[in-house]
């Protein structure tokens, strides 16, 4: 860490691609053109499974303007090993393959591509696609396949499958003196960010491809596109500079990268595809999911017995995972544990990580039943969260890195005023409105993941950092200049990050909440090695004032070394540069987890999450009035940036809590809500007041600098201190998210 | 989307004679025509842009209103004399979509546009509306935001808007043109049940153009208003609204009007249920036995059988609004 005092990191910094984004001037994957591109158009399945017997292209191929059709028979060449088609973050399974032939998987899968001169001629040229279906029997629905749900045989990679069972869970649950068993179901959701995904590749002389995507890892996205097209990694590169929100649906390659790539191999033209809103309703969701959630206490509301199972959808061609129950198993301090985790099949696309993917439906259930066993036993919420704290992660037998929750707990519970909360429901109210107050815990992993970074000293003085790492919103290009600028005592506009540039350092996908503990650590070892190649250069010139100086000495700043002692003595950036006859210094960094450490300890973000809702006693309208969200997530890099991600997080939280839901007519195998007008997320009118608190937490052991992340731990617990505080309102328990009007209409009111 | 060609008259004789053509349609705000058009649900031959007529006056004269056919939303909410006298219609507009929605979006259009059934809008499915002949998938479907009164075998769909419920307690007429010169259809006349003839939403004949709306002297002060029930607070279709009027003369009910939306074909009025009204207390047992006649031969489909009870509650606590005087605010989202 820098020896001088941080004048950029831990200080609220506006973004420093802010001006770029208001401006319109940020490009965005299908923003970029070239002279002479084409235009391609998905045209997708109508039904669920099945295979298609016939397709007539001739008033399609009609249409002026249009160049080519690829549909199954006549698909561009690609990778015949089924290996090929993973990508960095795929489950197990047989990853989808786009025209791979006529068999329909899902309900809008891709079956052909337009290619035309203009979007408008291929848009209408896909309209004119009559396409003959031979259906299959299908199911897209859980409550069908529960009864056939199965371990899955094979785990994803990097998602921990839950732990083996701990005490006799089964046997300390009959014995408890208090008890509840509870089912939950929540339905899926749909990640819609702003940004449609798209794909510009460009074809440029050679056959060399550059391409524009949508992606959370242009790393990821460029070897997948090297990988099935047999292309050379020096033929393809991928840029991601900004990306318009993803929360997750951008981890894995989207099949509009590979339609763009395609057809720009097949016609050697620069294309763009793009998506509509309605085919993002296809390309993965967080899954539908039924939880049974049992608790058991002592009369002192200590949990002697955890159970929680759940089943969860995937497709019939991948096993998607994801940690839903393990949460239940660490939280709190229980010596009877058992938790199961299955897999169903629908026909639908395979299942993808949604911000907090697993943690997002596990911890909601399990916060829930916590909730409904402190009635049961007549404990404060929050009290029965701080009498089941856990001093160490019981799943793993590791002690945590940090865990600062009790203090989430207490200023949480200060700025919300939970002191004042009745204990019963029902019991207060704002004349037709029946007033309630909820609490949750959240918690999502704090990963450090293996990532390299680059710093850059130019001749003036002035830094570039670089790694390939991607910003989806969350303020990335500005954490990193952050941590750059401090590095060398610069102002912030004398640091220009670059990132999202397959061609950059490696980076892993955006995503899990580690890019800022993991990157900004790399940049800041690429910083401090480059300090100690600029200060070694330094003492070696001639009549140098820092040569009996040793590095711990000095300090930079203004573009200048110097001893820390004595500040006029020191050289210029730009003289030592001259002096060495560098046009630029370039050092490298990274950094990788310690497996050591590994061995003994485990990190997590924390938060605490309080809620009020007001509910209309006779209409059931709920409205969210406050949420506190405090949370414990070691050092914060840029309070501000980081209040946004929470705040998102939060908002997110309260759509899953009361909107978001994929409707889908299950006789028909289709997703009939895909589109914002019906897709419901939270407007404006549905937000009110959010106060995010960020508590003092020092964790030397979780990253170089110390950095937890946030991407995901807003939405952590949000959804369940919502639906607490319902109950708390009405006596009321909605067990089926989303809660809408008709189910707290219909749900039976407290005996 | 399909291609097409475009005209834009200057005048309504030239915008009628483009919509001879049966497969014209008239563009105005394009709210609603755009997205049709995009999802393939419409595939015009002929755009008629009509944004040019001379359609977009709103006139005042002596207790009566008159709102140009092509008049925005946000102009007609937003008029000091709606505000002031017709604040049910400001209110019900305001309830609405969201602010650039309404800033597009016109009067006319308002009164045409297409329900939200998810069925209509995936021509991949059965639809009656859609493609006369082909069924109704929403029966049997998804359908919770679909009717409970007024429904046929053919069609569950729902009429959308928001205005046109109030403008049916506000007794409008529509004033339309077209090939046979002009001609105006009382508010109750205009939207139609579904029958067997889904696919038209309305009274209009071919080639027919809506060129102003005309709305009466209000005659119920303050006891009005419009409350929208719906799966978020803003920027939602109604799963249920009511629109609400009452005339409280020495403590009794000497009139009311009361539509609902979200519910039906239409919007949704009862007249005899209305007359019950006169001469009671303005009280909540009264409201709630008026709620039950109104919802008397509703029907559910399964996924919308809480609107029958969502319905009935939000009459009563529409009708207790409107009696005290303290219309739903539509921008404090609180239901007093």
């Amino acid at each position: 860490m820098s020896v001088i005092e941080q004048l950029h990191v831990g200080r609220p910094t506006s973004r420093v691609d802010g001006r770029l984004k208001v401006t319109g001037k940020a490009q965005y994957a299908a923003e970029y053109s070239t002279n002479g591109m084409l235009y391609g158009y998905i045209v997708s399945s109508t039904i669920a499974a099945g295979h298609i017997s016939s397709m007539d292209l001739t008033a399609a191929r009609r249409m002026p303007g249009v160049v080519e059709i690829f549909t199954h028979e006549n698909r561009g060449k690609a990778a015949w090993l089924d290996r090929k088609w993973r990508d960095d973050v795929a489950p197990p399974g047989h990853p989808f393959r786009p025209l791979h032939s006529d068999r329909i998987l899902f309900d809008g899968q891709p079956v052909a591509l337009v290619v035309a001169e203009t979007f408008e001629a291929a848009r209408d040229a896909a309209s004119l696609i009559a396409i003959a279906y031979e259906a299959d029997p299908h199911c897209t629905e859980l409550a069908r396949k529960r009864n056939e749900a199965y371990v899955p045989p094979e785990k994803r990679s990097g998602i921990p499958p839950p732990p083996d069972p701990r005490g006799a869970a089964e046997q300390a649950y009959a014995d408890a003196p208090v008890k509840i068993s509870r089912d939950y179901r929540i339905n899926p959701e749909h990640h819609n960010p702003m940004e449609m995904f798209g794909s510009t590749c460009v074809y440029e002389q050679g056959g060399k491809l550059t391409i524009y995507d949508k992606t959370q890892g242009s790393q990821n996205a460029q070897g997948y596109v090297t990988s099935v097209f047999g292309l050379s990694g020096d033929d393809v590169r991928v840029v991601n500079h900004y990306v318009g929100g993803a929360f997750g649906s951008g981890l894995r390659p989207q099949h509009q990268l590979f339609f763009a790539v395609m057809a720009s191999l097949e016609l050697e033209r620069s294309v763009r595809v793009t998506m509509t809103r309605k085919q993002m309703f296809h390309i993965g969701y967080r899954p539908d999911n039924y939880q049974t959630v049992s608790l058991a206490a002592d009369r002192d509301g200590r949990l002697q017995s955890i159970m929680h199972d759940a089943v969860a959808a995937t497709s019939h061609y991948e096993d998607y995972q994801e940690a839903v129950v393990n949460w239940s198993g660490l939280m709190y301090h229980c010596d009877n544990v058992k938790l199961t985790y299955q897999l169903a099949k629908l026909n639908t696309a395979t299942p993808c990580d949604m911000r907090a993917p697993g943690a997002a439906i596990g911890v909601t259930a399990m916060e829930c039943a916590l909730d409904e066993l402190a009635y049961e036993l007549g404990i404060d919420p929050l009290e029965m969260r701080r009498i089941n704290f856990a001093q160490k992660d019981e799943n793993t037998n590791k002690e945590f890195t940090s865990k600062a929750l009790m203090e989430c707990y207490r200023a949480g519970a200060a700025a919300f005023g939970w002191e004042r909360r009745a204990q019963q429901p029902r019991a207060m109210r704002d004349g037709r409105q029946l007033v309630g107050w909820g609490v949750s815990t959240g918690i999502w992993d704090a990963f450090l993941q293996k990532a390299q970074a680059s710093a850059t000293l130019k001749q003036d003085g002035t830094l570039e950092v670089a790694t390939a790492a991607s910003d989806i919103g969350t303020g990335t290009w500005t954490i990193l200049t952050q941590i750059g600028a401090d590095a060398f005592g610069l102002p912030l506009e004398d640091v220009q990050a670059r990132i999202g540039d397959s061609s950059l350092p490696m980076s892993p996908v955006e995503g899990g909440s580690w890019t800022a503990a993991s990157n900004g650590s790399a940049v800041q070892a690429a910083c401090d090695a480059l300090k100690q190649s600029l200060f070694k250069l330094a003492t070696k010139m001639a009549n140098s004032p820092l040569a009996d100086a040793s590095f711990d000495d000095v300090a930079l700043e203004g573009r200048r070394i110097f001893r820390k002692d004595d500040p006029a003595r020191g050289l210029a950036i730009s003289e030592i540069m001259h002096a060495a006859g560098l046009s630029e210094l370039t050092e490298q960094g990274k950094v990788s987890p310690s497996l050591i450490q590994m061995m003994n300890y485990i990190s997590y973000t924390h938060s605490a999450v309080f809620a009020e809702v007001q509910v209309d006693e006779d209409l059931g309208v709920v409205r969210v009035t406050r949420v506190v969200c405090a949370a414990a997530a070691g050092r914060i890099l840029n309070p501000k940036t980081a209040r946004s991600q929470i705040l998102g997080g939060v908002v997110m939280g309260i759509g899953m809590a009361l909107h978001e839901e994929g409707m889908t007519d299950h006789r028909l195998g289709k997703i009939m809500n895909a589109n914002f007008a019906e897709y419901h997320i939270p407007a404006h009118a549905d937000v009110e007041d959010i106060e995010v608190i960020f508590v003092d937490e020092q964790d030397d052991k979780v990253s170089p600098i110390g950095v937890k992340g946030l991407g995901e731990i807003g939405i952590v617990g949000t959804a369940a201190a919502v639906a607490n505080a319902i109950f708390h309102a009405t006596g009321k328990r909605v067990r089926d998210f989303p809660i809408t009007i008709d189910k707290i209409l219909t749900a039976p009111p407290l005996s | 989307m399909n291609r097409y060609d475009y005209v834009r008259p200057d005048t309504v004789a030239d915008a009628i004679t483009a919509l001879a053509n049966p497969d014209a349609r008239a563009l105005a705000g394009g709210t609603n025509l755009v997205d049709l058009m995009k999802y393939d649900v419409a595939r015009p031959a002929l755009v008629v842009d009509i944004n040019r007529l001379p359609l977009k006056s709103i006139e005042v004269s002596g207790d009566k209103l008159r709102v140009g056919a092509l008049v925005s939303n946000s102009d007609l909410a937003w008029h000091p004399d709606v505000q002031a006298r017709w604040p049910l219609l400001a209110s019900a507009i305001l309830a609405g979509a969201s602010p650039q929605l309404r800033n597009a979006a016109t009067t006319g259009g308002n009164l045409l546009q297409r329900t939200r059934c998810y069925y209509f809008y995936d021509p991949s499915t059965a639809c009656n509306k859609r493609a006369p002949g082909s069924g109704c998938s929403a029966i049997g479907g998804v359908n919770r935001i679909h009717a409970i009164l007024g429904a046929s075998s053919a069609c569950i769909a729902v009429h959308p808007s928001d205005m046109c419920v109030a403008l049916a307690v506000l007794g409008a007429t529509v004033e339309v043109e077209g090939p046979q010169g002009q001609r105006e259809i009382p508010f109750a006349e205009f939207h139609r049940l579904p029958g067997d003839m889904p696919e038209r939403d309305n009274t209009l004949q071919q080639g027919e153009l809506i060129t102003a709306v005309a709305i009466p002297a209000p005659q119920f002060g303050s006891h009005f208003t419009y409350l929208k029930l719906r799966d978020r607070l803003s920027y939602a279709f109604a799963l249920v609204s009511v629109a609400a009027a009452l005339q409280i003369e020495n403590g009794t009910i000497k009139d009311a009007r009361i539509a609902l939306g979200g519910v039906a074909h239409k919007p949704w009025r009862d007249v005899e249920a209305e007359q019950s009204l006169r001469g009671q207390a303005p009280e909540p047992r009264v409201f709630e036995a008026v709620a039950q006649l109104i919802l008397r031969d509703a029907k559910g489909q399964g996924e919308n059988d809480f609107k029958i009870e969502l319905a009935t509650r939000a009459i009563a606590r529409a009708l207790a609004q409107a009696a005290a005087g303290m219309p739903q605010n539509q921008s404090d989202k609180v239901i007093q």
